[in-house]
């Protein structure tokens, strides 16, 4: 029924529209005729709601991951056997029924697909919002914005970045000062012992909390569930979680920096 | 009061404006933002030159012609239109930035004065209940309860001023699309077309270069009628629902 | 000053409504009998419709629907903006909803005597029977009424109707009414049936072999001037209030379409019957733009008062009691402050006249709310009325809970227009004319929510029937663009523009427009008095000559030049003013809004003379310096008893 009235309504439309004043013509004419508009082409992602939608739920399970991120994290105040015995664990989920890395390999390929769909997306709306204001003021001024809001963008581009160093750095310990060849825990320790390294890490963490603090607010309205009733409610969890997983994540390092894990 | 008047200046479309500074003085401070630079065009009238161009008329906050970015905030100080500013919000010697409302969607037509029939396109998309002349029933055949029309109403009084582009980093006209889905999508008498209106308004909005919506909340805060973000949440609501529903969208 | 101000012609007469049927079936009859186009042939049929207000947006969109094609043409940058926008009150229906003896032949009846018996029965019938249908069709549109809490339509009383017929949208009726309009429009301009011209402003008519059959019109942004020809022109270009400069109307609000179609041989019917509302903010000096209504329901609870010694310009909290002249309460007990908006923007005049009137201009009364916050209590005025105190204080900058308010008359509507049978056709075959612009279903006076119904009643149901009428006999013959009326019209309205252009002298149109609306106001604004309007009469051709010697329009003529614009609707204010000078001077009786000094009851109240004026007046313009020809209409009260308006 509810697809049977789209069709009809779908063929009741045209897309003739007015002329603009861009296309008139010069010359006098006795009656002008409208010029049709051009159309883009339909497809799902090319809408702007879309492309916020990919990137709400693309933030959501990214979101979940960083939880879960956290508390394995937090492990490291258990000493070095359980951190790496967690380390080892998330390999070995699902075993025997799946093959050693299974899990590991489906989450590293949802998170990529994300990632890379919620940047995708950024990116192509950022290029859109460019589009929007080809002339720039001379004179702005914010009446409401929040910091938070106004540098979701640059502070997403830093987190990327960070993201990479990050897996380089810990995961596959490339760029780690205790090199390939290490446990997991050796790694961490040898990273946050670094004061550089620890206070980039904790910037970073910064700017993730604020890029949530924004991202979390904008992808339940993005998805369509505030409303003026809930807003205040959403802004208060908006602002739980993100101090929550800011909070997980830079205790561990400073706790390194500071000498209480060792 | 003397005040000094940086006024965005362009001839046509096609050339390039620049900011040109005016004095006025003996301003009154009962007078209309507007009224200001109607003394202000006398003047230059009368000097040869050529009077500011910007777009005005009913005067009393209600029509949506006039729309000024004030000191880089759209319609100014107080959250009204420009025409029911008043010069009291200044002070003697005051500097005014005065531009357009800048948007790839409002293409400058003169001075001050911006194209905003994007916005007839996007109402043109899907903006209404089809309902010709003759077809109604009885007005009372179908009762809405009254939290749905107040809500609606809430929603529909958005005047189509533009400020909501004009002050949204990304150049959104989502708060005045998502204004008219939601008045029209609270209504029983709108739901037939629910579904397919979210979608070839929102086709429309992005055809039209403005940017996407990031839920900062500029736009609200400047809108002379208070529109509320909620309205935003609701077109995503409907926007989602109904490509789950299976619709296809227009854009 | 000419010897003669005018000469008679033949009487008219409206032939279209089948008077042979009592007024109750007279517009079924009438649809009977009018002609009907196939659906098929619409399609060949093309109608042009200046204006997207409630009138012309509902026209063009019905009008679309119906399969006719389209011309819009409006001078707004969106046809959202037409002036209906701002209408706040509501829109009165005869639907009885709430029980109380209302009915179409109540509404006929309030219409009739609320227009002073200067309307005719027919039309007003016709306007009271179909009210009910526009509510039906406004809320399918999706028009946001306010409920109750049943979810049912609300209804109120206004300006002082003893039953609730109004329909209303918080203060701001006219402007969902008008997006419901609009909103159907738009629909049609998408589905490609309405060739749209915004930014577009009529400047002529086109007839041809004695039909309207086309305009010139002039690009705003490009300045280009061009003509559209079409089987029938609707005009729907709103009131002309503002040859008064001050009033409710928006700056851009103009007399120009009809005044071109007039100048092109159309009738202009009772040009002096302007009303004026009470209520409005005062001036506040002289770069003032535009006065603003404050809603006309303040006067339930404020009392109305001056200072009883002159020039007593004491904060109004240090007068006392007895130093203070209730002078709405002293003249009428039994209404007191609620009298008629005409009786009491009169007694507020004459007040200031005396010299007792308050604010720095003298032109104000004070609308004083300290009795009812006591009574009521401070939370119950702000829920009543705190939007409109919120506006005082954004305008004036005082807090009117403290100090009241400060209320002066102005202009906010004229009943007057181009001259129109029952088919809603002008005496040119073609020109059809609705809503304010047409000389209206509404009399010497307009009652409180009747201009939203008549706008919509002509758009939806009442045009589109008539016209198919006239279409019948269509398409008409193809008209060249070499035609001479066409190149003859043109040339006219380039002529007009260049030479607007050339005559850079002193004076900017603003200040002529200024000096005309305070000579209006002055002269024959809310009393004309024979002396006064001689006086009028004698200056406006001092004006017109000025002008057109002395304006100084800058910029070019193709290009985006909102001064050489108004230059324009100020040079057909000029001519329009003369000409109610003249219909205020002839018609020697106060009825309505038009208050003749020299007309008036021993106690001061407006006095009708129905033995020789119950009749539209529908002037023929003359080339200059000729006098204006009049066309009389009589009116017959075969259901409603003449009868005078009492309200002491």
């Amino acid at each position: 029924m509810r697809v049977a009235l789209h069709e009809v309504c779908h063929d009741r439309f045209t897309w003739v529209s007015r002329v603009s004043w861009a296309y008139r013509g010069a010359v006098a004419t006795v009656t002008t005729q409208q010029a049709p508009r051009t159309t883009r082409k339909p497809g799902k992602f090319s809408n702007s709601v879309v492309k916020k939608a990919v990137m709400a739920v693309t933030g959501i399970i990214m979101i979940l991951y960083l939880i879960a991120h956290m508390i394995g994290n937090l492990h490291a105040f258990q000493g070095a056997e359980e951190f790496n015995g967690y380390s080892h664990w998330i390999r070995t989920i699902g075993e025997p029924a799946v093959p050693e890395q299974t899990t590991l390999w489906i989450i590293r390929i949802v998170l990529l697909v994300s990632v890379v769909a919620h940047f995708w997306a950024a990116i192509s709306l950022w290029r859109q919002a460019r589009r929007a204001r080809p002339v720039p003021y001379a004179t702005k001024k914010r009446v409401q914005q929040s910091f938070a809001s106004r540098t979701v963008r640059w502070g997403g581009l830093i987190l990327a970045l960070f993201i990479i160093w990050h897996i380089l750095d810990l995961t596959f310990g490339v760029v780690n000062p205790a090199g390939t060849d290490t446990t997991p825990y050796d790694r961490l320790i040898a990273s946050f012992s670094n004061i550089p390294i620890t206070l980039f890490y904790v910037v970073s963490m910064i700017l993730l909390g604020l890029h949530l603090r924004h991202g979390i607010f904008a992808a339940t309205q993005t998805l369509g569930q505030t409303n003026k009733r809930r807003e205040r409610a959403v802004n208060g969890i908006a602002y739980a979680v993100s101090a929550v997983i800011t909070l997980g994540f830079i205790l561990v390092p400073l706790s390194i920096a500071f000498g209480l894990i060792d | 009061m003397n005040l000094t008047l940086k006024i965005w200046r362009q001839v046509s479309p096609a050339k390039k404006g620049k900011m040109v500074s005016y004095h006025v003085t003996d301003v009154s401070p009962d007078m209309s933002f507007l009224e200001m630079l109607d003394v202000l065009n006398e003047k230059l009238i009368l000097d040869g030159d050529d009077p500011i161009a910007f777009d005005h008329d009913c005067r009393e906050g209600i029509c949506g012609s006039c729309g000024l970015m004030i000191d880089g905030v759209a319609h100014g100080p107080e959250q009204a239109t420009v025409c029911q500013l008043h010069m009291r919000s200044f002070s003697d010697g005051d500097v005014i930035d005065i531009e357009p409302w800048r948007s790839g969607g409002f293409p400058v037509v003169k001075d001050l004065v911006v194209d905003r029939s994007a916005f007839d396109r996007i109402i043109s998309a899907g903006g209404f209940i089809s309902a010709p002349t003759g077809t109604a029933p009885e007005a009372h055949a179908t009762p809405v309860p009254k939290k749905d029309s107040d809500a609606a109403f809430d929603a529909a009084t958005c005047i189509g001023c533009g400020a909501c582009v004009a002050a949204c980093p990304n150049g959104s006209a989502m708060l005045f699309t998502a204004s008219k889905v939601a008045h029209l999508g609270l209504l029983p008498q709108g739901q037939p077309e629910r579904d397919e209106r979210v979608l070839r308004m929102v086709g429309q909005q992005d055809a039209e270069d403005f940017g996407g919506c990031s839920n900062i909340g500029e736009c609200s805060a400047v809108c002379p009628k208070g529109i509320s973000m909620e309205t935003i949440s609701r077109l995503n609501h409907d926007l989602l629902g109904a490509l789950r529903a299976g619709a296809v969208p227009a854009s | 000053m000419p010897l003669e101000l005018f000469t008679v012609g033949e009487p008219i007469a409206d032939t279209k409504a089948p008077t042979d049927v009592p007024v109750p079936q007279m517009w079924d009859e009438r649809k009977f009998r009018a002609r009907l186009v196939n659906p098929a042939n619409r399609r060949r049929l093309s109608v042009i419709v200046v204006g997207t207000g409630l009138a012309g947006g509902s026209a063009a969109a019905t009008l679309a629907e119906a399969g006719y094609r389209v011309k819009n043409f409006w001078f707004q940058d969106s046809p959202r903006r037409a002036h209906s926008v701002a209408a706040q009150g509501g829109i009165n229906a005869a639907k009885n909803y709430r029980n109380d003896g209302d009915s179409v032949h109540r509404l006929f009846y309030d219409t009739v005597k609320g227009g002073d018996f200067r309307s005719r029965e027919s039309n007003s019938y016709r306007l009271a029977e179909v009210s009910a249908a526009i509510i039906d069709q406004a809320v399918a549109q999706g028009v946001p009424f306010a409920r109750e809490y049943g979810g049912l339509l609300d209804n109120r009383s206004f300006g002082g109707a003893q039953v609730s017929r109004t329909f209303y949208a918080r203060g701001q009726t006219g402007q969902q009414l008008l997006y419901g309009a609009y909103q159907a429009l738009e629909r049609q301009i998408g589905l490609g049936n309405v060739e749209t011209h915004g930014r577009t402003e009529m400047l002529d008519l086109v007839v041809v072999d004695g039909r309207a059959r086309g305009i010139v019109v002039r690009d705003l942004i490009t300045g280009q001037i061009s003509t559209h020809l079409a089987d029938a022109v609707v005009l729907a270009s709103g009131g002309y209030s503002n040859v008064f400069y001050l009033s409710t109307n928006a700056k851009g609000s103009n007399v120009t379409a009809a005044w071109r179609a007039h100048k092109r041989g159309a009738l202009f019917a009772n040009p002096c019957y302007t009303q004026i509302h009470p209520t409005c903010i005062p001036v506040s000096g002289d770069y003032q733009s535009k006065l603003t209504l404050m809603s006309e329901s303040l006067r339930n609870d404020g009392r109305v008062w001056v200072p009883k010694e002159r020039g007593d310009d004491r904060d109004p909290r240090q007068i006392p009691e007895d130093e203070r002249d209730y002078f709405l309460e002293r003249k009428y007990p039994a209404f007191g402050n609620l009298v008629p908006r005409d009786i009491a923007s009169r007694q507020a005049k004459n007040v200031c006249d005396e010299g007792r009137g308050v604010g720095p201009t003298g032109l104000g009364v004070y609308l004083d709310f300290s009795d009812a916050i006591e009574r009521l209590g401070r939370s119950t005025i702000e829920s009543k009325y705190g939007n409109l105190f919120d506006m005082y204080n954004r305008i004036t900058g005082e807090d009117a809970y403290e100090t009241g308010m400060r209320i002066y008359p102005a202009v906010h509507y004229t009943m007057g227009g181009l001259w129109v049978d029952y088919d809603l056709e002008s005496n040119i075959p073609g020109l059809f004319v609705i809503g304010e612009a047409n000389f209206s279903d509404q009399g010497a006076n307009r009652l409180g929510a009747s201009a939203l119904m008549q706008g919509l009643a002509d758009g939806y149901f009442v045009l589109p029937n008539t016209l198919a009428n006239y279409l019948a006999d269509g398409p008409f013959p193809k008209v060249a663009a070499d035609h001479p009326s066409v190149v003859e019209a043109e040339t006219a309205v380039r002529a007009q523009t260049e030479k607007l252009l050339s005559i850079n002298g002193t004076r900017t149109v603003a200040s002529f427009h200024r000096e005309l609306g305070r000579l209006m106001w002055d002269l024959c604004g809310m009393e004309r008095s024979d002396e006064g309007l001689r006086k009028a009469l004698d200056r406006i051709p001092e004006i017109k000559h000025e002008f057109w010697t002395n304006v100084k329009v800058s910029g070019e003529q193709g290009v985006f030049n909102q001064n050489l614009e108004h230059a324009g609707r100020v040079a057909d204010f000029i001519e329009l003013a003369e000409l109610m000078c003249v219909d205020a001077l002839h018609r020697n009786e106060s009825c309505g809004g038009h208050f003749r000094a020299e007309s008036q009851t021993p106690e001061g109240e407006a006095l009708r003379d129905d033995e020789n004026f119950a009749y539209v007046a529908a002037w023929e313009y003359t080339p200059d310096g000729t006098p204006p020809v009049l066309h009389r209409e009589a009116l017959e009260y075969e259901y409603i008893h003449l009868a005078q308006r009492s309200y002491k």
